[in-house]
């Protein structure tokens, strides 16, 4: 091997770039820390804004007052349960179609438009609440799980997973006598586990992080999600509704609450994430720069 | 998505006639069907609903029943100060996050292909990565929190002898605070297509131009960011398509009347027409001019990406 002679500006360049780099990959995650510290905080202590990134005043208060809330605990069921089905019912429909269109067929050219159009245009707000309620849609579960299945961008992403298995496995099957569905089934499904569970885990992100159909539909706040419960207390400040009674929010800081519930919505997010983040740049790459 | 050029061949080659392209290829018909019913359903039926932009809707007259006014609605957007303002405030904050959104990934995937050392280079994208995934609802939380008036930039703020600022209720921050905390949400995973097409460049070229005589720098323009350039293109003319995309959830999550002189959107000023003041028509309006326009561009982007870039959506 050659020995490189470094300079000194090369060397001056390093270190300022490693840690100039290290503070931005810092600035990332502080805001987080600082969230975590102030929910763990004593309530005079967060109200004086003391806290920075280390609990001062150490208390689990704000952690038991929010899960003795029964409509915080019923939010989380909620979203858990459309996380699950939601997740499950839009790669069904997604995997299905991602697979037919992987194969050259007469009608694909033009499926394929009609499906891209979908990403390119849309109704809007207004038309699709209207088309939504008449199906009954309105103050129902199902709300959650149905319009929002098919998403065009990660069909795609599953079509060029698809497209990635040699030809010539599904070939031999054919001739064998295997029809499209056992293909899709014994061949297909098991070669590309890693990439379908990148796509299951993004979509199960973003059903886990979905906050507005809750807003937009129900009628009570008792069905909402927790992003839409968490909506409504970070942002409409309303916490007698959803939150506790009025005699502990008074001896409670309502900072930490608030800083507990964000910390508690983020926090299947932050478990999932070293899953996520060993399979999605690959994930990535192969469904946007495919070849 | 692919940058391929070349169409790719089938398993056998198209029948000749529709029936036999049924008899053969039936089963994948009827695997696409339920993504086209669920298509049909909530994409295309809703794009009909498009018509009470040019009504007076009443909902209980319902669409069927509602009166035509023509392109009334759409005259209004523009005399109306307030959807007026909408579209300026949409244009400058989408295009600040655009030329950001370009500019910041690929001078920090630069910088971050400058690190040799394996182990901390993963580090900083395992972090760098994370806030895209968090929702706008837990950024949102953690904004107000943190540029609270007992947050902890103003109690930084306030040890340096500052007045503490309201941040979020400042007209004129609201476009930066917005514009800043998209990048940072979004620059980490905005890099890895960049680091790919990195990952990609001939390591040859590299030791030519050292024997050449050209310095780190030089190998960096003329090399690293040559080699990506098309990725680059690709990203840039299809951000094109975003040019009304201004983001709704953020900015319905941060904003308030304090701020709708400056921040104040074309989808929050949609949902605030339609759904609080129930001007459906209007507000339906509005989101079409929107989809139209959006539509245009985005047409016109992938126009362009695959001119340069060889770029094809399927």
């Amino acid at each position: 091997m050659k020995v490189r002679r470094v300079s000194t500006g090369r060397k001056v360049f390093i270190v300022c770039n490693t840690i100039f780099l290290l503070l931005m990959a810092l600035l990332c995650v502080l805001p987080l820390l600082n969230l975590f510290a102030i929910s763990l905080s004593g309530k005079a202590a967060a109200n004086s804004g003391m806290v920075t990134f280390w609990p001062v005043d150490f208390t689990t208060m704000a952690y038991e007052k929010t899960f003795q809330n029964a409509n915080f605990i019923r939010s989380i069921a909620i979203s858990v349960a459309r996380t699950l089905i939601g997740t499950f019912f839009s790669m069904f429909v997604i995997v299905t179609a991602g697979y037919a269109l992987s194969k050259d067929f007469r009608g694909r050219t033009v499926l394929m438009w009609f499906f891209v159009f979908t990403m390119l245009f849309g109704g809007g707000l207004i038309p699709s609440y209207l088309v939504n309620s008449a199906l009954g849609l309105k103050n129902s579960f199902w709300v959650y799980i149905i319009p929002g299945a098919f998403s065009c961008y990660n069909l795609i992403l599953i079509m060029n997973f698809f497209k990635s298995i040699p030809k010539a496995l599904e070939e031999a099957a054919l001739v064998d006598g295997a029809n499209f569905f056992q293909i899709l089934w014994k061949i297909f499904l098991p070669l590309s586990k890693a990439g379908l569970a990148t796509v299951a885990l993004f979509i199960m992100v973003g059903n886990w992080n979905e906050w507005f159909t809750g807003i937009l539909y129900m009628s009570d706040t008792k069905d909402y999600p927790l992003a839409s419960f968490l909506q409504v207390i970070v942002v409409q400040g309303n916490q007698q509704d959803l939150a506790l009674d009025p005699t502990s929010a008074a001896a409670m800081s309502e900072r930490t609450i608030k800083a507990a519930q964000v910390f508690i919505g983020a926090l299947p997010i932050l478990m999932v994430y070293p899953f996520l983040q060993k399979h999605f740049a690959k994930g990535i790459v192969m469904g946007a720069v495919k070849e | 998505m692919g940058m391929n050029g070349k169409h790719s061949k089938g398993l056998k080659g198209h029948p000749k006639t529709w029936r036999q392209e049924v008899a053969h290829n039936w089963p994948l018909y009827v695997l696409v069907l339920p993504s086209i019913i669920l298509a049909v359903i909530f994409c295309y039926i809703p794009m009909g609903g498009l018509v009470m932009a040019f009504q007076n809707y009443k909902p209980w007259l319902g669409i069927r029943g509602s009166e035509f006014i023509g392109m009334e609605n759409f005259k209004q957007i523009f005399m109306f100060k307030e959807s007026y303002q909408a579209i300026i405030n949409t244009l400058i904050i989408a295009v600040a996050k655009i030329i950001c959104g370009l500019v910041v990934p690929i001078v920090m995937a630069l910088l971050l292909n400058e690190v040799r050392h394996a182990g901390l280079k993963k580090g900083i994208q395992t972090l760098v990565y994370l806030p895209h995934f968090l929702s706008w609802i837990t950024v949102a939380g953690m904004l107000r929190d943190i540029l609270g008036l007992d947050g902890i930039v103003n109690s930084f703020l306030q040890k340096l002898g500052v007045d503490p600022i309201f941040f979020l209720g400042e007209a004129g921050m609201f476009r930066q605070i917005v514009v800043i905390s998209d990048v940072w949400k979004g620059f980490g995973f905005g890099m890895i297509v960049y680091l790919a097409a990195i990952s990609n460049i001939d390591q040859n070229l590299y030791e030519v131009a050292e024997m050449d005589g050209a310095n780190r720098w030089q190998q960096t323009i003329h090399i690293t960011l040559t080699g990506i350039l098309p990725m680059i293109i690709v990203m840039a003319t299809l951000s094109l398509g975003n040019v009304l995309n201004a983001g709704f959830d953020q900015i319905f999550n941060l904003y308030s009347p304090l701020t709708y002189s400056t921040g104040d959107i074309i989808d929050t000023y949609v949902y605030r027409q339609s759904l609080v003041n129930g001007q459906y028509s209007f507000g339906t309006a509005v989101g079409l001019f929107k989809s139209g326009v959006g539509l245009l561009l985005t047409a016109i982007a992938y126009k362009l990406a695959y001119k340069f870039a060889g770029y094809r959506i399927f």
